[in-house]
């Protein structure tokens, strides 16, 4: 895979502190145009080492990272400490399984014992949302969203940005942002926190993002921030240069939605035929996990060059990595941010 | 605690239903006297000298979930009516009878009988015995009553024993799990929400039920334009209908909720704006009855957790008085009107001899200062707990002195 340098030329980003003055990463809500740009800009250093045999640094060396996971995660939790570890933190997973959320132990207590361990960055999930939000009161270390109930989850959309930048940097067609890409979010809106994230970021950007959902997965006011809402899925796909899809997210259903995992592929999936009424050469995305057969055909998600399923993946690590550098400046005492 | 001597309060604004004299108030074996500007004090009484400040009914709480007595007299509140929902409910006389002594002497009590056991919806309560034992009137509690079966049969039943029946309108089935109205931001936040039009659903059913039993419905806080206008039109029509708000609808839209601050997080959930304009289009033109204060403390066991885990709720019973005495300097209504909301209509309503400054009636009295400047202070409240959502806002209106059945409570001023 081609190396593609995107770091920012010097001088493009405020010096020190002030080009990302956030303790906290809860949200892209939280954060300026600039500042998205920023982050994406710092990772790119991160995708190079990613890419090398030798992924080490130790610039994070001494500091312990705690992921704190209360709701089940395989992928993030493992870019999360991927991430860590290739900058030289100590990181420790603390499973809400195995913890004593299960005993009883409220959030706030939870935060406030991780909080004594003397941590120097604090990952949260949570299943619900605002949860981040809550602990990041309660603590006096950088704390970063892997995804608080349906609220946001920062890191995905940072890392869908940064996977479509290179992209289409790679087709000759990168700028600095998104202005007048067209992309369709298709899938479960009502209850995804990364569809929340990405039309944030996305629209920061200056995409033009359309949603796509049955009237029950489409929450309430949508288009206030700033999206086109549609229920048919053809007219949202039509001309769109990106596609992306979600998974239905059963566990966060109470009732019925639909009516059948079938019906649902009928109106909704991303199948090769469907995928044709983009614009030629769409890039497919999906934050996974997959259920292929029901969102997304395999021969659509496994589609070489257009696909970029997996490089998301690989993007979260760099992007974390980012994460972690950035909010971890002030404690290391890096000049410009202590 | 009765009252020995009898007392003229003296140089006050009285708050009458006619409207505000000037004058004075004696008040002799626990009931009101005499007033008027011709009042004098005779020999013997204790006077007591307003210095021109409001004398008005103490206020009649309707629908409180906790018995807080320091917070109610710092509100001026001299009876409240408690909901059912305790632990356990209010559906059995016994729980009922020990609930209506136990305020007395220094704030009366009045229990809503669980209109169902358990307060499940299913089964009546044994209804005719709780009145017996107390029970001013019949609420289902926290949410609606699903079966439209057992809720007519409710309505009537409560009809024959003359019982007013205090409904929670909002549509189970709709609202489900939901902790905020279906809207932007609700979406922004990603919290699970309901359509506002649950609660119109729930008024719609309840005001066709009750016009069939020919039942008397009061809807404890009713929060939408739609639900208003239901209550208007049925008002209009000549039914049995009133209905309540609590001063968190009227003042503060869901917009309050960003951040997830979870002192917000009530039920029926904080509406939109519109709404918001809606309610006071409503307190203006006679639409709505009563203000409560719905006062439910809440420790941080049960605040300080994320917003949609939180439980509902708000400590409101200090704050009441001063945010209704914000919509007469915000010309909304005037004085007079507004202690018929917050005392009259309420006493009304349970069927109580207090709620007007009328001779004969009960000594429950507020000495008001309407202008007394006052921040509100979660760390300052009187409550069992700090959970207002009017924290660090500036107030207006103060208890100088109350008296229950003529007699003063504390040692205010």
């Amino acid at each position: 895979m081609a190396s593609t340098d995107l770091s920012a030329p010097p001088g493009r980003f405020p010096p020190g502190r002030l080009a990302f003055p956030h303790r906290d990463l809860t949200g892209i809500g939280k954060l300026a145009r600039h500042e998205i740009l920023y982050l994406l800009d710092q990772a790119e250093q991160w995708v190079a080492l990613n890419r090398q045999s030798a992924k080490h640094t130790d610039l994070l060396g001494g500091l312990t990272i705690i992921n704190a996971f209360f709701e089940n995660s395989t992928r993030t939790l493992l870019s999360f400490e991927i991430a860590g570890k290739r900058l030289g933190a100590d990181v420790v997973n603390m499973h809400a399984a195995t913890s004593s959320v299960k005993k009883g132990e409220t959030l706030i207590d939870t935060a406030i014992t991780l909080n004594a361990m003397r941590a120097d960055a604090i990952v949260i999930r949570h299943g619900s949302s605002g949860a981040t939000g809550l602990i990041a009161d309660k603590v006096d270390c950088p704390v970063l969203n892997a995804g608080d109930g349906q609220h946001e989850h920062p890191t995905q959309a940072l890392l869908d940005a940064l996977t479509l930048r290179h992209a289409l940097a790679e087709r000759g067609e990168g700028a600095e942002d998104f202005t007048g890409l067209t992309m369709t979010i298709c899938g479960d809106i009502l209850h995804s926190r990364v569809a929340r994230s990405n039309i944030l970021c996305l629209t920061a950007l200056g995409a033009r993002v359309r949603v796509c959902a049955p009237p029950a997965l489409t929450p309430q006011g949508v288009e206030a921030m700033g999206v086109e809402v549609h229920h048919r899925f053809d007219d949202a796909l039509d001309g769109a240069e990106v596609v992306m899809m979600l998974r239905l997210q059963s566990e966060r259903m109470t009732g019925q939605f639909i009516p059948s995992p079938r019906e649902y592929r009928h109106l909704y999936g991303l199948t090769s035929k469907r995928l044709a009424l983009a614009r030629p050469d769409a890039l497919v995305m999906h934050p996974g996990p997959m259920n292929r057969g029901v969102e997304i055909d395999s021969e659509v998600a496994d589609l070489a060059g257009r696909s970029l399923i997996t490089r998301q993946v690989e993007m979260g690590v760099a992007i974390r990595m980012a994460c972690l550098d950035v909010l971890t400046r002030e404690a290391r005492g890096v000049e410009g941010w202590a | 605690m009765r009252q020995v001597q009898a007392l003229t309060i003296t140089h006050a604004q009285l708050v009458t239903p006619a409207g505000v004299v000037d004058g004075a108030l004696r008040c002799r074996d626990g009931v009101i006297d005499a007033l008027g500007a011709d009042v004098a004090p005779q020999d013997g009484d204790e006077v007591v000298n307003a210095k021109g400040k409001l004398l008005a009914p103490g206020l009649v709480d309707l629908g409180v979930f906790a018995v807080d007595k320091p917070a109610f007299h710092f509100g001026g509140i001299t009876r409240a009516a408690l909901m059912p929902d305790q632990s356990p409910p209010l559906d059995l006389p016994s729980r009922v009878g020990f609930i209506a002594k136990s305020g007395k002497p220094d704030l009366w009590v009045h229990p809503l009988a669980a209109a169902t056991r358990g307060l499940e919806g299913r089964e009546l309560a044994e209804l005719a015995l709780m009145q017996d034992a107390g029970a001013k009137a019949v609420a289902t509690g926290r949410h609606w009553i699903a079966d439209s079966g057992v809720m007519l049969r409710l309505l009537q039943y409560a009809a024959m024993l003359g019982l007013v029946v205090v409904t929670h309108a909002e549509d189970g089935g709709l609202v489900g799990e939901a902790a905020a109205t279906a809207g932007e931001i609700a979406t922004r936040l990603g919290l699970p929400a309901a359509p506002a039009v649950a609660e119109a659903l729930a008024i719609a059913r309840d005001i066709a039920l009750a016009e069939l039993a020919g039942a008397r419905l009061h809807i404890r806080q009713v929060t939408t334009a739609r639900g208003f206008d239901l209550v208007r039109t049925a008002k209009a029509r000549g039914l049995s209908v009133t209905c309540g708000i609590t001063p968190a609808h009227f003042m503060l839209s869901d917009l309050a909720t960003a951040d997830f601050r979870t002192f917000t997080r009530l039920s029926p959930p904080l509406r939109v704006e519109a709404d918001r304009q809606a309610a006071l289009a409503a307190i203006a033109d006679g639409t709505v009855d009563v203000i409560a204060s719905g006062h439910d403390p809440r420790g941080p066991e049960d605040k300080r957790l994320p917003f949609a885990d939180a439980a509902p709720g708000m400590a409101g019973a200090e704050t009441l008085l001063a945010m209704t005495l914000g919509l007469v300097r915000d010309g909304v209504m005037d004085t007079a009107r507004a202690f018929a909301l917050l005392a009259t209509n309420p006493a009304t309503l349970l069927g109580v001899p207090a709620g007007t400054l009328a001779k004969g009636l009960e000594a429950d009295l507020a000495l008001i200062d309407p202008d007394a400047p006052w921040i509100i202070d979660r760390r300052k409240m009187e409550a069992t707990a700090d959970n207002t959502p009017f924290d660090r806002q500036g107030a207006q209106g103060r208890v100088l002195g109350l008296w229950k059945g003529g007699v003063r409570l504390g040692a205010s001023a």
